[in-house]
């Protein structure tokens, strides 16, 4: 276990240092971020200096030298537009991000469990099909398409809800959650709806398809024969079956919805990360963007490191130091 | 009197493939109508020129006193807008059969090339084997381990607009789907008796990989095929959407529909609701035909 923690750490680093390279490279390509900065008017001396103070007259090997040295220490480099250190801007986002990415994955698993067991335990039933023929919906509708469509019904027509940014926060441990009071919550709302709408079709029709193939199963049915309530058998011993593949799946779609919230963001004017790094591309602010690029990176194989170890305690077959990667 | 033989119906089992196949299909009243809805819609997206009222790239025809009318104004020279005109005075109707169009190539196209990398690359991984397996089917690891959207969009952001530059970045995010599901099968092909028999026949391997591989292991990138095509149109509405796809130029569904965001909250609705109905309905007829290929030409499920 200890070694593969290791093996995959360092495999970590590897990915991390690849992605900065691609990207510092490919940004270095892409637009003169001076010509963002400097105000229209200014003349070449004053741009040459601007470029100066940022370090943009270095070669690219030297930039991006400079950039590793101070990524070892833990500086991804200074914001161009916020002129601050570009992973302190990317912080003071998480928690933003992070909370709404935890409602829509609460808001997808209660309602998608459920759903999915129900579709499954009883395939042929009006109710079933409704579920399944709303998840192929919800498959296809696009995501942008449907925050849209919320905010014209929920806050242009109905107005019960606000519809873009952020509502007041509640400070816990040095965070800044708007979660938390009612307020906030209004806030959260639509966007956390919008973002999990994805995931809720994806966990119905995964719990199904579990639940349609494990019911068939011998222990199943040995549970049944024991005499066992309807609710023993569904409640304990199926769920704890289906529970192995769907942790994997929502754990991973953790992910996806943090990068996902991009979208999200950017339609409702949440101010998250996924709304900086959107902002920083169009201002060429690369320090931010490059810095948020490794950050989610990082985080990505965090999580993903997180659900192999959980699988393995969920499913003693699983041996994690016999999987050679 | 001689009775005249009766001919074999087709419930007698006397079936060429193809006519199962399509029997199959048709089971699903619901794929069937997918399936209607989705030539309905690439023939409307193909015939664009002859069936647009309008075209929205000729900007002399348009009129800018014609800007955001709602459905079914009338413009001066007696033409019916039956879905409102957006910010510029363009017919909505004939700029979502246009956009459409764009959208569909762009799905499509991106979908084909990545099917051909991917599936290449995928049986040859199957067929090689060893340290060239090893390396393309880490990569593929990797790169799905990552959501298609941050790939795709620290992809746009270096190389800029255009949609050539989309369609480079959709099948740089889709080629590993394909490569994945043509390995499996492929190996699973691989030792079958056909593939020994061509061996000993003695052809060559690029022979082998081909035209006995690569088509036996076509069902399954077929399935795969139709879903990513309408991923492919989601992400690129997607990305057009933030500003990061295709040009204004040539506005795709998603673009038009971000055009019609800034008219939203006044309650000029129709310029962004109706684009996205069409982007709606071209997914969803494409995925209701996905459903239902996969369950016809999964073996597993054989009847």
């Amino acid at each position: 276990m200890f070694v593969y923690v290791l093996r995959r750490l360092s495999q970590t680093a590897l990915v991390l240092a690849i992605t900065s390279l691609l990207v510092f490279g490919g940004l270095y390509l892409v637009g003169d971020p001076v010509e963002i900065l400097v105000n229209p008017s200014a003349d070449q001396i004053e741009k040459e200096r601007a470029a100066a103070a940022l370090g943009l007259d270095k070669p690219i090997h030297e930039q991006y030298l400079t950039f590793v040295k101070g990524a070892l220490t833990g500086n991804l480099g200074n914001s161009f537009v916020y002129a601050r250190p570009a992973l302190q801007v990317i912080f003071e986002r998480m928690p933003a991000t992070l909370e709404l990415a935890f409602l829509a994955m609460l808001i997808a698993v209660t309602i998608g469990i459920p759903l999915g067991l129900y579709a499954g335990l009883r395939p042929g039933s009006p109710v079933s099909k409704a579920i399944m023929a709303g998840s192929i919906l919800g498959f296809s509708l696009p995501t942008f398409w449907v925050g849209l469509i919320l905010i014209i019904v929920f806050a242009v027509q109905l107005g019960w809800l606000p519809s873009t940014g952020r509502g007041p926060t509640t400070e816990v441990l040095g965070l800044q959650l708007s979660i938390l009071n009612v307020e906030g919550l209004k806030y959260a709302l639509l966007p956390a709806i919008n973002l999990a709408l994805f995931k809720l079709s994806l966990i119905i029709r995964l719990t199904r398809a579990q639940v349609r193939e494990q019911s068939l199963l011998d222990y199943i049915k040995f549970a049944r024969a024991k005499g066992l309530s309807n609710r023993r058998v569904i409640g304990v011993h199926l769920l704890k079956n289906i529970m192995i593949p769907l942790v994997t799946v929502i754990g991973l779609e953790l992910g996806s919805v943090i990068a996902f919230a991009v979208v999200t963001e950017t339609i409702f004017a949440w101010p998250g990360m996924g709304k900086l790094v959107i902002d920083s591309i169009f201002q060429l602010d690369r320090p931010v963007v490059v810095a948020y690029l490794l950050v989610v990176v990082f985080m990505f194989i965090l999580i993903n490191l997180v659900v192999d170890l959980l699988y393995s305690i969920l499913d003693p077959r699983v041996r994690l130091a016999d999987v050679r990667s | 009197m001689s009775v005249l033989p009766t001919p074999p119906s087709p419930a007698d089992g006397v079936q060429t493939p193809w006519g199962r196949f399509a029997s199959q299909f048709a089971e699903s009243r619901l794929a069937m109508a997918g399936l209607v809805l989705l030539v309905v819609i690439v023939l409307t997206a193909l015939l664009a020129p002859w069936i647009a009222p309008q075209d929205p790239y000729d900007l002399t025809k348009l009129d800018l006193l014609d800007a955001r009318q709602p459905p079914g104004a009338q413009s001066m020279d007696g033409l019916t807008y039956w879905l409102g005109t957006d910010g510029q005075g363009r017919d909505m109707l004939s700029a979502i059969i246009y956009g459409m169009r764009v959208s569909l190539e762009v799905g499509v196209l991106s979908g084909v090339i990545a099917l051909s990398i991917g599936s290449v690359l995928g049986v040859l991984a199957a067929y090689l084997g060893g340290r060239f397996e090893q390396v393309v089917m880490r990569i593929v690891d990797i790169q799905l381990g990552f959501p298609a959207i941050l790939v795709a969009l620290i992809l746009l952001a270096v190389l800029g607009k255009g949609i050539d530059k989309i369609i480079i970045a959709l099948v740089t995010v889709q080629w590993a789907y394909y490569a994945r599901t043509a390995r499996s099968a492929a190996l699973v092909e691989r030792h079958k008796e056909y593939i020994e028999a061509a061996r000993s026949l003695g052809l060559s391997g690029a022979r082998i990989v081909l035209r006995h591989l690569l088509p036996n292991a076509l069902p399954p990138l077929i399935v795969v095929g139709t879903v990513q095509v309408a991923h492919a149109i989601a992400l690129e509405a997607t990305l057009s959407f933030l500003g990061l796809g295709l040009p204004p130029t040539e506005p795709s569904l998603g673009l038009l529909i971000s055009n019609g965001y800034e008219y939203l909250m006044s309650g000029k609705y129709w310029i962004s609701v109706y684009p996205g109905i069409a982007l709606l309905l071209t997914i969803l007829a494409i995925n209701l035909v996905g459903d239902q290929l996969r369950d016809v030409l999964n073996p597993r499920l054989a009847r």
